[in-house]
């Protein structure tokens, strides 16, 4: 189980949601949705000093549904957030940050292609076999 | 009964269709059948492009009428299509009537040996002399597919007539009336790279063992007259490839011909004159944009040809930009990732490396006979002239024989042509568009950093806006301070004509700025516009004038320089507008706008320093008559004062 957002600044609409295996797709973009105000939260608590680039939590932990929510906030404020089954133990820190990291630098390489806008939806190939290949090996 | 027959087939067909099979098909049967059809119809399309299902019939020898016999009994004529159920009844059928059975589904229940594809293959080989060896050497081609080979020939032949309307999903509706000439992209690309991920994959690898099979050159021809040529064209390639198996190479839409390469480089050069330097990613986007292909689309071809995400094209990654553009244009599906022949290295090797990519790419020129080695794009060139000509000629019916070398150098040939016909095709403004902006946008991009770096010396001609004349008195300082900054920059000259269009508005936008600047600093410097002028006055080399005729010109002067400047100023907007404009219309109207802008600016410039002349003339005679009036006023002051 494992789903992976990227919200885009300012509206925090999100660009880009995969979710695997399951298709309770809306219920994990409820808990996205969710997770997002706990991101800005933590964004603003860090305030005027330097943003941390990579911020992690563990913070949403539902009473009902065990789900992990992690989030990642880039310095242009762009938000990836990422859902694990909490039954999923395996998962360690290093394993979501490098996720993370994945996830990034797929973006940036999005944002390198000229036709691609920033704010529109991600509709990349490569990006999605990153993604795809990223939670076949968690799952 | 052919009622019964085809409902019979249809029935078939239905079981066939399911996967199940009904029809008692042995495991090398299946194995065959699937291989041709896969052949013929590239994995996620569902069904087989009639042209080459039409050249794979045609291979079977049979003769014609049996070959639409066949067809019919299948259930293509009646769905419309060479679904697999249909193509295997048909390949079932035509093993069938090879053995002598008559045309009827019952006799496909039998245990049929494998229909045979031969016919062509020893035609083509007798026509062509294309040694399968060249390409026996570089690939490793199953026997099996020697069947298919002559498979796809006899289909070729079938499909003349019967099959209309299957067509690859990838091509274009095809407007040939030759079924088989649709076939080329599913043709071509059938299963043949297995390992690329490549729609069209290079049938040449699983066609070619050892033979002398054109026909499976011939579909890979066609694959890549597809590639290159407009529907017609392709029609005709497909031809070509049925007849001719030596060039493997052709087959692969992925590769690149030398001509391909020359026309890109071009196009590169045109943006961004040094090969070894980038395109930017917004000039890129520019020039891509203009042909006219979705943006997600564009943004996946961006995507596979910028291979180290830099934002920006290599020459190598241009060219294989540019090269999925052509292909997408001329109905190819996109591939997943990119392949290998586009890769950067792979093309940067292949320009390094003519010797064994030349094969290749002369593979793609069309085979004569015995020439393997040494065909070369001169003799694809002249029968792609020669194919031209008979493209409509080739259109009519399946003359494969004489018409392969004219398609196989078409097919060279249509590349540039077809992005000629393209540009033409989509507006002449367009190529233009597509030469001169790109041009015009780099120039533009470098003369604005010039300009940023020289600051007040922005690098145009052209005359001042208005703002200047606001004020009388200021006019013709801010005229002679403009005029000195002016003659200064005339002589540094603009880059060649292809910059001249964005300059002016460059400069203009530029000009308010110094404008602005001049007023304040007209008055102060005065003095010092007063020597500059002088200087520039003993620069120019202009003959004073007569201080009457000079007090005139002063009036006619303020008056002309606002008209003057203003219809300078739409003069030169005039060309810079009218250099925007002929980027959309032909290169020769844009030549001539660029020539009528630069006559115009030159006029300008001369004028502009005429006066120039003139008002420094004037005012040096001013400051006399000033200086005099002054004396005058000191000796007479003693008088009045005492």
């Amino acid at each position: 189980l494992l789903v992976s957002v990227i919200c885009s600044p300012p509206q925090n609409y999100p660009l880009y949601i995969r979710s695997v295996p399951t298709e309770n797709e809306l219920k994990f973009h409820y808990t996205v949705h969710t997770s997002l105000d706990v991101v800005d939260e933590k964004i603003s608590a860090m305030g005027k000093a330097l943003v941390d680039q990579r911020e992690l939590y563990l913070g949403l932990l539902y009473p009902t549904e065990d789900y992990k929510v992690y989030g990642y906030v880039t310095n242009s404020k762009v938000k990836f957030v990422m859902v694990v089954d909490s039954s999923n133990t395996a998962l360690r820190d290093n394993e979501i940050r490098s996720m993370f990291r994945k996830l990034h630098n797929s973006y940036t390489d999005i944002m390198c292609n000229p036709f691609y806008n920033p704010g529109d939806r991600i509709h990349s190939r490569a990006f999605d076999n990153m993604v795809n290949s990223m939670m076949m090996q968690v799952c | 009964p052919a009622g019964g027959s085809s409902a019979a087939a249809a029935a078939a067909a239905a079981a066939a269709g399911t996967g199940g099979l009904l029809l008692p098909l042995s495991e090398t049967e299946q194995q065959r059948y699937s291989e041709l059809f896969s052949r013929c119809c590239p994995p996620p399309e569902a069904a087989a492009g009639g042209s080459s299902v039409g050249e794979l019939f045609r291979a079977s020898q049979l003769p014609p009428d049996t070959l639409h016999q066949i067809t019919e009994v299948c259930g293509a004529k009646r769905v419309g299509y060479f679904g697999p159920a249909q193509f295997y009844i048909a390949l079932k059928l035509i093993a069938a009537a090879q053995s002598g059975f008559p045309v009827r589904i019952e006799s496909i229940k039998n245990e049929l040996p494998l229909p045979r594809f031969m016919a062509l293959k020893n035609d083509t080989e007798v026509r062509y002399g294309t040694p399968a060896e060249l390409h026996g050497v570089k690939f490793q081609v199953p026997h099996a597919t020697l069947e298919k080979n002559s498979y796809k020939r006899t289909d070729e032949g079938d499909k003349q007539e019967p099959k209309s309307p299957p067509m690859s999903p990838i091509c274009s509706p095809p407007a040939s009336p030759s079924t088989y000439q649709r076939i080329p992209p599913s043709y071509g690309y059938g299963k043949a790279r297995s390992g690329l991920e490549q729609q069209h994959g290079v049938p040449y690898e699983v066609r070619h063992s050892t033979h002398q099979q054109d026909g499976p050159s011939s579909g890979n021809y066609g694959a890549k007259s597809s590639l290159t040529c407009s529907t017609p064209k392709r029609s005709l390639s497909v031809e070509r490839e049925q007849q001719d198996s030596s060039t493997h190479y052709s087959d692969d839409p992925w590769r690149i011909t030398e001509e391909q390469r020359d026309y890109y480089i071009n196009q590169f050069r045109s943006l961004q004159p040094d090969l070894n330097a980038f395109i930017s990613g917004s000039v890129a986007k520019n020039f891509f944009t203009k042909s006219k292909l979705p943006i997600p689309e564009l943004s996946h071809i961006w995507e596979l040809s910028d291979v180290d995400c830099d934002g920006a094209l290599t020459l190598p990654e241009f060219c294989a930009a540019f090269h999925l553009v052509v292909a997408r244009k001329n109905g190819y599906q996109l591939p997943e990732t990119l392949p290998e022949t586009l890769l950067p290295e792979y093309l940067q090797a292949a320009s390094l490396k003519p010797v064994r990519d030349c094969a290749l790419f002369d593979s793609y020129s069309e085979p004569l006979p015995g020439n393997q080695q040494t065909r070369n794009f001169s003799q694809t060139e002249k029968s792609s002239a020669e194919e031209i000509p008979d493209n409509s000629a080739l259109l009519q019916d399946g003359k494969k024989d004489d018409k392969q070398a004219l398609k196989v150098s078409t097919t060279l040939k249509t590349i540039p042509k077809e992005f000629q016909h393209l540009t033409v095709k989509t507006a002449a403004q367009e190529s233009n568009a597509l030469k001169a902006r790109p041009r015009s946008r780099s120039y533009s991009s470098t003369s604005i950093e010039d300009a940023m770096k020289k600051g007040e010396e922005p690098p145009t001609p052209p005359p001042r806006p208005q703002k200047s004349h606001s004020r009388a008195s200021s006019l013709d300082l801010n005229k002679i301070f403009q005029q000195n900054t002016q003659a200064v920059r005339s002589g540094w000259l603009p880059p060649p004509p292809p910059a001249l269009p964005p300059r002016p508005s460059v400069s203009q936008t530029e000009q308010p700025s110094e404008v602005d600047l001049h007023p304040q600093m007209n008055r102060p410097p005065s003095q010092a516009e007063e020597n500059s002028s002088a200087k520039k006055e003993v620069v120019l080399a202009q003959p004073p004038s007569k201080p009457a005729r000079r007090k005139l010109r002063t009036e006619a002067q303020g008056l002309e320089t606002p008209e003057l400047s203003p219809t300078i100023n739409v003069t030169s907007s005039q060309p810079a507008a009218k250099a925007h404009l002929p980027v959309q219309k032909q290169s020769s109207k844009q030549k001539r706008a660029i020539q009528t802008a630069i006559r115009k600016n030159k006029e300008a410039n001369a004028v502009l320093a005429r006066l120039n002349s003139e008002l420094q003339q004037q005012l040096k005679e001013v400051h006399k008559e000033r200086i005099a009036l002054e004396t005058q006023l000191e000796q007479l002051r003693p008088v009045t004062v005492l």
